[in-house]
């Protein structure tokens, strides 16, 4: 008999974009449908299964006490957990309030602050339970996701290429726009997975895929800085979609400072 | 001892991004209605200051994963008036283009996902698929259109990266663009007939007096410029629109809500407020197909039938695609030069779910001061919470789990995008 594993979505803080990628997912959706007993995916069905389920998609990050309370819970109902996304992966554009004060940003928004309930700091889902699988990007592609989840129903190991993005506009025949026209750009450093989109429509890319592996942002940093660009323009090109991702973290505050 | 009946749907399926619904009576009467949202704030309003200006349109999109090019279409035209800077006619109707590739793709995902399945007794679409195969299979077709075209002109579906303040970073080749010709002649045949089955429908009578507003241009079908139009009567310039509606933080739900500002009345926004307003202005294809072959009657009052709106704007976005796709000649500058100065701008546009309004004021530097941001769920939700005060007297002997389930479908009418979450927040239940 044929795997056919339960499987559950669950949305924290986020747009909607990754698990709207399943539903892109156009030609498949209906034979990913039939492999997969889809159990809860609340944007797709009314159809509600309780737990426990084989397999939950995690998209969005943690940023109020009640959803730090609630992935716990997940994680608890789920046998392989697998956050999907920038936001869930390394806590999304929201997490720029982690270098901002949370409390001013309410006074900002809401003109009646003490309504709301919201914690200082936006987290990759990683820093509050264990992760079987990250699938990163911002928003992520759904081929990969659909790759994913075949691999999980086949019981192999899921080919997600863990490269830099330079390699794909090589095989894009993208001319390299950091080098031909000095545009900062973070494809070294940036994991591939988006198909070096940005470069083939002459702008430089802005990291949504999040550090690629041993990836040396200081050195690229330096080079940029080097050949003219101001700190002051790299720390928000590194602080966007995936800054609090370690590597792009840790450099964003050293040109700030 | 006053008898009180609580009904809660503690999560509203088929809609963009989480929800929950609260009905309370007592004594057989309605003492509360509440459309409860549970998203995060994200503070994009707060998080945006102090970042350079050419980096909204990215920034904004991450808003919603469904209508990202909505918020990059408002942010880049706001923008662009707060600096000065005049589009070319050229890159004007390549924005166009992209508007009709996100109303197609998120047109075509709510009809046949979230929409339809209410009204043929599905839980989803695809449970609908397996009685409904050649529907769900045009309509995924269709979706798959929509993503395409956006894939072309903007490098990808969710969150194009080809859009800025002045235009685009590359103007498409025109054998890309051609390329997609085929599949829309198809596409424009198959929206008739799908608007045709839609139309077909079974749908509940339920008309309320409602106030439509939405974007009117003199000579075209609003996407992304023209004047706030109201079925009460007046029409406004988008920047007298602050002070026509206004957004309120009440304490009874906690998430803003948008409403008149002269009455403190709702309004609605979204394709049924558009075709009402706009109808002489849909495409050939999309009129005759209201006029002479479905009969659909305007204005119309019904807000189930924003379904069949929504179709024969999937009708009018083909038609306009296609006649954009086949004119298209690249053209250069893609994208307008400009300089920095301190300034401040606000613009309307038509997501699909209905008008969005941004405004910003950036400093000489190019960093963004402030950003005001509403989107089209905000301005509908007084307006559902509404509906539901008025629709259930008439389904109150049905058991909880009907009343639940009816008052999601005339929820999902409206297709809330509650991930626009700029404003709402999570609701603190007053239980007295």
């Amino acid at each position: 008999m044929t795997y056919r594993p339960k499987l559950a979505v669950f949305k924290f803080a986020s747009c909607d974009g990754c698990q709207l990628s399943l539903l892109d997912a156009e030609d498949r959706l209906l034979d990913v449908a039939g492999a997969v007993d889809i159990a809860y995916f609340l944007e797709a069905t009314s159809r509600v299964v309780p737990g426990p389920y084989d397999v939950a998609l995690v998209e969005g990050s943690i940023t109020t006490p009640h959803d730090a309370e609630r992935i716990r819970e997940v994680r608890r109902q789920s046998k392989f957990l697998m956050t999907i996304g920038a936001c869930a992966t390394a806590g999304g554009i929201q997490a720029l309030r982690n270098w901002a004060d949370t409390s001013e940003y309410l006074k900002v928004v809401y003109a009646r602050p003490e309504y709301i309930r919201t914690l200082a700091t936006s987290t990759a889902i990683a820093d509050h339970v264990p992760v079987d699988f990250e699938l990163r990007g911002c928003p992520i592609n759904h081929h990969q996701l659909v790759e994913v989840i075949a691999a999980l129903v086949a019981g192999r190991r899921p080919r997600t290429p863990g490269h830099s993005v330079c390699l794909d506009c090589k095989r894009r025949g993208t001319v390299c726009i950091a080098v031909a026209k000095g545009t900062p750009c973070l494809g070294p450093v940036t994991q591939s997975g988006c198909g070096a989109i940005c470069p083939a429509y002459d702008r430089g890319c802005y990291g949504c895929y999040g550090p690629v592996g041993q990836a040396n942002v200081t050195s690229l940093a330096d080079h940029y800085v080097n050949a003219g660009t101001s700190p002051q323009q790299l720390v928000p090109l590194l602080r966007n979609f995936n800054g609090y991702a370690p590597e792009f973290r840790k450099e964003s505050e050293r040109l700030a400072r | 001892m006053p008898e009180t009946r609580t009904i809660r749907v503690e999560a509203l399926s088929r809609v963009e991004g989480e929800g929950a619904l609260n009905i309370r009576l007592r004594d057989g009467t309605i003492e509360n209605v509440q459309l409860n949202i549970y998203e995060p704030p994200r503070f994009f309003e707060a998080l945006l200051r102090g970042r350079p200006l050419e980096e909204v349109p990215d920034i904004t999109a991450r808003i919603c994963g469904i209508c990202p090019v909505a918020y990059q279409m408002s942010s880049v035209h706001a923008l662009e008036a707060a600096l000065g800077i005049g589009i070319s006619p050229e890159i004007r109707r390549l924005r166009r283009l992209l508007y009709c590739g996100e109303w197609i793709e998120s047109h075509a995902l709510h009809i046949h996902f979230l929409h339809a399945p209410d009204f043929l007794g599905y839980e989803s679409g695809i449970a609908m698929a397996a009685d409904h195969p050649l529907e769900v299979r045009r309509g995924l077709r269709l979706k798959k259109h929509g993503n395409q075209l956006l894939e072309v002109l903007g490098g990808r579906a969710i969150h194009p990266v080809n859009v800025a303040v002045g235009g685009f970073y590359r103007a498409p080749r025109r054998e890309e663009l051609a390329a997609l010709i085929p599949d829309f002649e198809w596409g424009l045949e198959a929206a008739v007939d799908m608007t045709r089955w839609l139309a077909g429908l079974p749908f509940p009578e339920f008309t309320r007096p409602y106030e439509m507003v939405a974007l009117s241009h003199p000579d075209e079908y609003p996407f992304n410029e023209g004047d706030v139009a109201s079925t009460a009567g007046y029409t406004i310039r988008v920047s007298e629109y602050e002070r026509r509606f206004e957004e309120l933080h009440v304490s009874h739900s906690t998430a803003l809500q948008s409403q008149r500002t002269e009455t403190a009345g709702c309004y609605f926004v979204g394709p049924l407020a558009r075709v009402n307003l706009c109808r002489d202005r849909l495409s050939p294809a999309a009129r005759r197909l209201a006029d002479d072959i479905i009969g659909f009657e305007t204005p119309c009052l019904n807000p189930y039938k924003s379904i069949i709106a929504r179709g024969l704007e999937v009708v009018h976005v083909y038609e306009e695609a296609l006649s954009i796709l086949r004119d298209y000649r690249p053209f250069q500058p893609a994208r307008i030069a400009f300089t920095h100065r301190a300034g401040e701008g606000c613009a309307a546009t038509e997501a699909p779910r209905g008008l969005i309004y941004h405004r910003y004021r950036v400093n000489a530097e190019g960093l963004v001061e402030f950003a005001k941001i509403v989107p089209p769920t905000s301005q509908n939700q007084k307006q559902i919470e509404d509906d539901l005060k008025a629709y259930l007297p008439s389904i109150m002997a049905e058991p909880d789990n009907r009343v639940a389930e009816l008052c999601e479908r005339l929820v999902r009418n409206y297709d809330p995008c509650i991930s626009c979450s700029t404003h709402f927040l999570k609701l603190h239940w007053d239980r007295r």
